[in-house]
């Protein structure tokens, strides 16, 4: 992955900076295994409700939402995995919502900015974003479900997917675990208070 | 295919239908304990957040499922909308062996003598049905004895001034504090408030041939792995069970309490593991199924002298009088790290402003909050912070550690109009009419919120938080994990459901054993008081029965 490519995270953009000039510009081996573009990486059997595109959609949307810094932001955690996932389970009554919206962030993007959102600028995806959440979104792009209904969805699974159990497909690596300081997994038995008092 | 024939049958193993079928069970009645979920361990789910009793966004660990179960709510503006189980608005308990004492939070409260005549304490406000018990706190204490040394309470009154007498202490010493509870505690005694222990239905030490507590964070809305959380299910039911005269029939769904032309309770129907359709005849039945169930499954037994279902004929108040708790209190962010990795946290309580708080009736018990995990946290922030982007990743990481929380529940005034009925037209997967809930708070409950909230948020700020934000609920209807009040016990067959004991008025052996008795709801957690209940009815009913007492 390039790390000046548009629509990476400027904040991902100054900690592979730093990276690279900490390790003397060997910056594509390490963070390339580090960042390990998953984008065009089906789970094993294919994605359970996602076409490839749409996929790599709530891929770039869970990133904006969880952006990566010096911590993994929502790709790196996996988050698309836990929604497709879920999309087919607990969430299935969910799918209309996510087919629609999904292709109603396409027809905003192409209508503010005449563009595929995944071709947009890191900048350009936020102000889109901001536009869906604050509900000013153009109302014609949003047949069947309310911009910032959509985006209010998208947004609570993906912290679901980057902050809930890593058993579920998001969480990769326990990072948002690691982020907080939180140790995982959790060892039974440990008994870290003081002893009760008598 | 006929089944035995039994002497009591218990609808509901949480923590009054436990405590019921182990008292009658005990006393040697033959008794059939039917519980819809199944039983349930720690492993079902691990440590899984988001498959919690407190965050159910991928559904309830310990039931009830959505793809069986609905509800309808009413919203204030008056919309219907059917809700699962795993939504906001179902007001979920729990649907498993133990209901939900296997996955709370916990805290083993005896309400003060105060929370049993609050008519007479403050009168009723308009718009109220506040009202006295007819039993007073003297009367339920030895049923919270027994509760607490029966299922095993962690926790030392003495050390709070407002705590109503007792004969006995707790069986167990309190918990210590961990980091945040020693902040609070010492700006609570700088404040000249009372701070002391949270008491616990939870081992401090080993207890009953089970094991001390081991601190996971991931204590409240899971079983516990080791059994050092105490539930019906890991106490009174394995007693009952011992007895030779208890079963536990789980996986079995009470459709309707069969009820004889001459009004006597004849037995239950209920839909087996199978879905197939089953009678069992007792002769006497417990409804112990919570506030809302209990009041849905009276109202579903529909018969020639209850038209309107059981118990609903003299002043139809089935339903009414739905009460929870307004769950209010105040985040505040410091600049050390308080998160201590010692679970479940709450260790830190005050009850000074339960009462005596001038121009409001009643109020509540304050504590620190059990530990946020981390989904629950990413929706914790100060009203205006950004929901999203790297600001709101930032804030989550800066502040996980940091954030102090001291909440509690206030004390509900009843109102009539908040209620359960069964919904004309939505049926479960059985074809049982559902829950409907509907009505809303009375507008005191949200003013005493405001008031706690201000008492919580000075303690914040001597506590050395920076950035204080609060939280007080508005108008909507209550119920959730506290629900209560639903078939009110009184003396007036007109103004409640049930006599003192539990007996619905007009069907002599038809009892409740759960919150649904409650005509208020204290400014407590209300599982000890259930429990206490369940040992109060099921008390009085093996001391009436002589053998044929309640046989038809």
């Amino acid at each position: 992955m390039d790390p000046q490519a548009s629509n990476v995270p400027p904040s991902r953009r100054e900690a592979l900076k730093v990276m690279s000039v900490a390790i003397g510009g060997a910056v594509a081996g390490v963070g390339g295994s580090m960042l390990a573009g998953r984008i065009d990486r089906a789970p094993p059997g294919g994605w359970h409700f996602f076409t490839v595109a749409e996929a790599r959609l709530v891929e770039a949307l869970s990133e904006q939402i969880i952006p990566a810094d010096q911590d993994p932001g929502g790709k790196d955690a996996g988050v698309v995995y836990f929604i497709d996932r879920q999309l087919v389970g607990p969430y299935q009554r969910y799918q209309e919502k996510y087919r629609t919206g999904l292709a109603n962030v396409e027809k905003t993007s192409r209508r503010m900015f005449d563009k595929d959102f995944l071709a947009l600028a890191w900048n350009d995806q936020t102000k889109l974003l901001v536009a869906m959440d604050s509900g000013r979104a153009p109302k014609e792009c949003w047949p069947g479900v309310a911009a910032a209904e959509f985006f209010h969805l998208v947004r609570d699974h993906s912290m679901q997917g980057f902050y809930g159990s890593p058993r579920h497909g998001g969480n990769r690596g326990y990072a948002s675990y690691k982020m907080l300081g939180l140790e995982y997994p959790v060892v039974m038995g440990q008994n870290r208070y003081p002893k009760a008092k008598g | 295919m006929t089944l035995r024939h039994v002497n009591a049958v218990v609808i509901g193993s949480g923590a009054g239908g436990g405590v019921v079928a182990k008292e009658l069970s005990a006393a040697g009645l033959t008794v059939v304990l039917l519980e819809r979920g199944r039983w349930q361990t720690f492993y079902d789910h691990n440590d899984d957040e988001l498959i919690s009793q407190r965050t159910t966004v991928l559904g309830n660990a310990f039931g009830p499922d959505d793809e069986r179960y609905r509800r309808v709510v009413v919203e204030l503006d008056g919309t219907k909308r059917i809700v699962l189980p795993s939504e906001g608005g179902y007001s979920n308990v729990a649907a498993c062996v133990g209901s939900g004492t296997l996955s709370y939070g916990a805290m083993a409260w005896r309400f003060m003598p105060q929370d049993f005549k609050m008519r007479t304490t403050y009168g009723c406000p308009e718009g109220s049905t506040l009202d006295d018990w007819p039993i007073r706190y003297e009367d339920l204490e030895p049923c919270y004895e027994k509760a607490e040394w029966e299922i095993g309470v962690a926790g030392d009154d003495r050390q709070n001034p407002h705590a109503p007498p007792r004969k006995k202490p707790q069986p167990m010493p309190p918990f210590p504090y961990n980091k945040e509870s020693r902040l609070i505690e010492a700006a609570l005694k700088r404040l000249g408030w009372h701070p002391f222990p949270v008491p616990m239905l939870r081992n401090s030490v080993p207890y009953n041939g089970r094991p001390a507590c081991m601190h996971m964070r991931h204590c409240v809305g899971f079983a516990c792995p080791i059994n050092a959380k105490n539930g019906t299910q890991n106490s009174v039911i394995p007693v009952a069970m011992a007895t030779g005269n208890c079963e536990v029939r789980t996986e079995s769904v009470a459709s309707e309490i069969l009820v004889d032309e001459r009004g006597r309770a004849q037995g239950v129907k209920y839909f087996d593991a199978r879905d197939q359709l089953q009678v069992q005849t007792a002769d006497l039945v417990v409804v112990s199924a919570s506030a809302t169930e209990t009041a849905r499954l009276l109202l579903n037994s529909r018969s020639k002298l209850f038209p309107d279902g059981a118990g609903n004929n003299r002043g139809h108040w089935v339903g009414h009088n739905l009460q929870g708790h307004a769950y209010c209190g105040a985040r505040g962010l410091v600049a050390e790290e308080i998160y201590e990795e010692a679970g479940p946290g709450s260790g830190v309580a005050f009850c000074d402003f339960n009462h005596g708080n001038a121009g409001l009736r009643g109020g509540g018990m304050l504590a620190t909050e059990f530990i946020a995990l981390p989904y629950l946290y990413s929706n914790v922030h100060p009203p205006g912070a950004p929901r999203w982007g790297l600001a709101h990743k930032d804030f989550q990481r800066r502040n996980y550690k940091r954030t102090l929380c001291v909440m509690g529940p206030v004390q509900e005034m009843p109102v009539f109009e908040a209620r359960v009925d069964v919904d004309p037209e939505v049926k479960d997967h059985w074809g049982i009419p559902v829950a409907r809930i509907s009505g809303h708070r009375h507008a005191a409950d949200v003013e005493t919120a405001r008031f706690m909230v201000g008492k919580a948020t000075a303690l914040l700020k001597e506590a050395g938080a920076a950035q204080i934000w609060t939280n007080v609920p508005g108008l909507g209807v209550s119920g959730g994990q506290h629900q209560a009040g639903t078939c009110r016990m009184g003396n007036d067959p007109q103004t409640s459901v049930t006599n003192k004991y539990g007996q619905v008025h007009d069907i002599d052996n038809l009892f409740i054993a759960d919150g649904s008795l409650n005509v208020t709801n204290g400014g407590f957690n209300p599982a000890l008081t259930i429990m206490a209940l369940g040992y109060w009815v099921g008390g009085h009913i093996a001391r009436e029965w002589k053998g044929t007492k309640f046989r038809s």
